[in-house]
């Protein structure tokens, strides 16, 4: 099969970053908050590592993408509202997950467009949201030796990662930065992994094709393992991916993955948060 | 059209509503599941992407290009009432006679009209989306004017009964065995061949003839400038050039939104548009038309028309967010780049325009009524925005006409069939929803019971667990565990 060409996705063109911070406020987002906590651990135990403070707004609920996608935009609204009072300093704002960023970044602003004193707050917001990969390459120019054994893995960037916030790259710079690490291309990469939020619901068929597309493309590297920066995806391809290892009676998961956060804190050295995963 | 006729009728919309994202569910299901499907539409957009691509080595120029590309759109549409009157002056200056149509039953009319003072017998056609749209053939064949495809691609569906499954190739569905088997079942005298060479050379045959005697030529048009009074056409087969020159009678059919002012707007769209559609640096043929035989020229059509259509177009272009549809060149590309359409192919979407660029065109033109579903077939992933040449932000258009679909019907609807896919049930989901996350004591609440009783979680979720294995909470947030260290 031919491959596709890569698509670049820099949507939104370049923009500037500030010096290194002392503080950073992590936003970890609902879908991390309550299905896969241990990546913002993770994600926030290397920051600190880094010797960045990590301020964790308790008032922190969910960037309301998916009423804004799903075409509530008076939901999203109120959602958005909430959360504009979190970051009171002028610290940069952390997120572990790219469509979530792209949300605060690209879309904040226009869901509370019909008040300008709310926009502008938003605006002002969004200027200082990063990716977590992002934050990692361009702020704190994240090097630290591999201390792991030599592997090949994966790498599945979000499309809302790569076209709003750019992050293909800083995905693929991070890794390169770990000796024993090989990247492995995989047949279609810049393809969407078929989630897209509801999308996932309101068309099962499409979205099965899609995910099941990827999956395999995934598997027919070789690769021992998927690293992502993206927890919706990662949750769809990883339970795809667990769900045809069910059918086909494998007790071990042919496609396992993990949020890049917790694989770059494995490989450096430090000792990632676990829990036990449920069995199903 | 008689999809068009049932959603006029007041009751009929909430039924038709109904079937139609019944049948586009069913249409989505069946192509998924067809595995000759799969392979030819992934391996036929795999190939168009790669020749897009490497028209475009140079990212900057690229950007540069879209840029300029959009720029020129958005300056048209600004001025769009102003360049329609300009264009309407010049080319009834240059002779063509203008038509203006506001749905396509006025654009049949007018076409039949001029077909029936020719008494013509047969219409001879090149590529036209418009015409697909307004379903000019089947319009013809009732009142008994033969109407003839002359593109390869369409002479090919015609013969199969089909529509186009894409805007550029309309065939690229029928495999080289399905196409001999056709040109063998509907051809006189030809034998089954399925090599490509020899299918085309009897596609040639076939349609040669047919110039000759047909009373009427009907072209689309890409650019129409008003400056000039020129109407352009990109074509590759010089099917184009032999329609809209050979018949006497010349009809050009296209939508209010393809006009440009001036002739120097063209270059930059014409190079574009055939990069990002077929990859190709320019087209084979590029036409400019600018009226009848004069005097002392010794060919060209002695009539000339133009008929203009609205069909929606001017809803959209009365919303500032959605006159951003208008934009469009129709190239393509963004269909070729999409991870739905290559899975599902253009017939399953059950509209003229399929994949992104139809989501977001065909709920003006056929109202919400009918097409509230489509614009929720979309992972939003943004590769149609990234690829599209005139920048149309693709992604916030499908989000905003699910606000229209999803919202309550009201007085003043910014289209037609607004609220059709209005839901008191879940619209109050997601009103509660708001309710929770909007207040960050809620949300703790929630988030805490939805951990601790992870148990209770259900197995069965809808479409997730359709092909996943269930979601369930973690046992702690990561804001207990945030707690748990400090």
């Amino acid at each position: 099969m031919s491959k596709a060409p890569e698509m670049a996705g820099a949507g939104h063109g370049t923009r500037s970053y500030p010096p290194r911070p002392e503080a950073v406020y992590f936003y970890g987002t609902c879908l991390v908050d309550m299905f896969v906590p241990e990546a913002g651990m993770d994600a926030i135990t290397l920051l600190e590592r880094e010797g960045v403070r990590v301020i964790f707004p308790d008032n922190q609920t969910c960037c309301g993408q998916p009423a804004y996608t799903s075409g509530f935009p008076d939901e999203a609204r109120q959602v958005v509202e909430s959360q504009l009072d979190l970051f009171p300093g002028d610290y940069p704002i952390v997120v572990p997950s790219g469509s979530c960023g792209g949300m605060i970044r690209w879309n904040w602003e226009k869901v509370v467009a019909s008040d300008p004193a709310l926009k502008a707050r938003a605006a002002a917001i969004a200027e200082r949201t990063f990716e977590f990969a992002e934050f990692l390459v361009h702020v704190l120019d994240f090097k630290r030796p591999d201390q792991g054994p030599a592997v090949t893995v994966a790498l599945h960037t979000s499309c809302s990662a790569r076209r709003e916030m750019g992050t293909l790259l800083v995905g693929r710079e991070l890794l390169a930065r770990l000796d024993n690490v090989t990247l492995a291309i995989h047949d279609h990469e810049s393809e969407c992994c078929g989630f897209g939020g509801t999308f996932s619901l309101k068309h099962p068929d499409v979205s099965t094709a899609m995910v099941s597309d990827k999956v395999a493309s995934l598997k027919a590297t070789g690769a021992c393992q998927m690293v992502t920066a993206d927890c919706g995806c990662m949750l769809n391809i990883t339970r795809r991916a667990a769900r045809e290892d069910l059918d086909a009676g494998r007790t071990t998961p042919s496609l396992p993955g993990e949020h890049l956060a917790t694989f770059l804190l494995q490989r450096t050295g430090g000792s990632e948060t676990t829990r036990k995963e449920d069995a199903r | 059209m008689s999809a068009q006729a049932n959603t006029t009728g007041k009751d009929a919309g909430q039924p038709i509503a109904f079937v139609s994202a019944q049948a586009l569910r069913a249409r989505m299901h069946d192509a998924v599941n067809d595995p000759h499907l799969r392979t030819s539409f992934r391996g036929a957009m795999d190939f168009l992407m790669a020749k897009r691509a490497a028209q475009f080595p140079d990212a900057d120029e690229l950007d540069s290009l879209r840029s300029l590309s959009e720029s020129i759109r958005q300056y048209s549409l600004s001025k769009l009432p102003d360049l329609l009157e300009q264009l309407e002056a010049n080319l009834t200056r240059n002779g063509v006679q203008v038509h203006w149509a506001e749905t396509p039953e006025e654009a049949n009319a007018i076409m039949l009209g001029i077909a029936q003072r020719h008494q013509a017998k047969l219409i001879v056609k090149g590529k036209s989306m418009v015409s697909e749209e307004i379903e000019f053939n089947h319009a013809m064949e009732t009142a008994g004017v033969g109407a003839l495809e002359s593109d390869m691609g369409e002479y090919i569906v015609q013969l199969a009964g089909e529509k186009p499954s894409h805007i550029i190739m309309p065939a690229i569905h029928q495999t080289k065995q399905q196409i001999a088997k056709l040109f063998a079942e509907h051809i006189p005298g030809v034998d089954y061949t399925d090599n490509v060479d020899a299918l085309i050379q009897i596609g040639r045959r076939v349609l040669r003839e047919k110039f000759e005697v047909a009373d009427i030529g009907l072209s689309g048009v890409n650019f129409a400038v008003a400056e000039t009074g020129t109407l352009c056409l990109v074509e590759n087969e010089g099917n184009g050039r032999m329609c809209t020159t050979v018949p006497k009678v010349h009809i050009a059919i296209t939508g209010i939104e393809k006009v440009v002012e001036k002739l120097e707007h063209v270059a930059p769209l014409f190079s574009i548009l055939t990069r990002s559609a077929t990859g190709q640096a320019v087209s084979t043929y590029f036409n400019m038309i600018s009226g009848p035989r004069r005097g002392e020229d010794k060919d060209g059509p002695e009539e000339v028309h133009l008929v203009l259509l609205d069909n929606g177009r001017s809803q959209a272009y009365a919303d500032e967010q959605l006159r951003k549809t208008l934009q469009c060149i129709r190239c393509g590309a963004c269909m070729n780049h999409c991870p739905v359409y290559t899975r599902i192919g253009g017939h399953a979407y059950g509209t003229t325009y399929p994949g992104p660029i139809g989501k977001i065109v065909s709920p003006h033109m056929m109202g919400l009524e009918q097409t509230h579903l489509l614009p929720t077939a979309s992972s939003l992933c943004g590769a149609c925005g990234e690829v599209c040449p005139v920048k149309i932000p693709i992604p916030e258009l499908l989000i905003r006409l699910r606000g229209e679909a999803n919202s309550e019907p009201h007085a003043k609807p910014a289209m037609r069939g607004q609220g059709a896919g209005h839901s008191t049930l879940v619209s109050f989901v997601w009103r509660m929803w708001a309710r929770v996350h909007a207040r960050p004591g809620s949300y703790r609440a929630f988030s805490w019971l939805a951990t601790r009783f992870r148990a209770f979680t259900p197995t069965r979720q809808g479409g997730w667990t359709a092909a996943r294995t269930p979601l369930q909470p973690a046992p702690r947030r990561l804001r207990d565990m945030v707690k748990d260290r400090r």
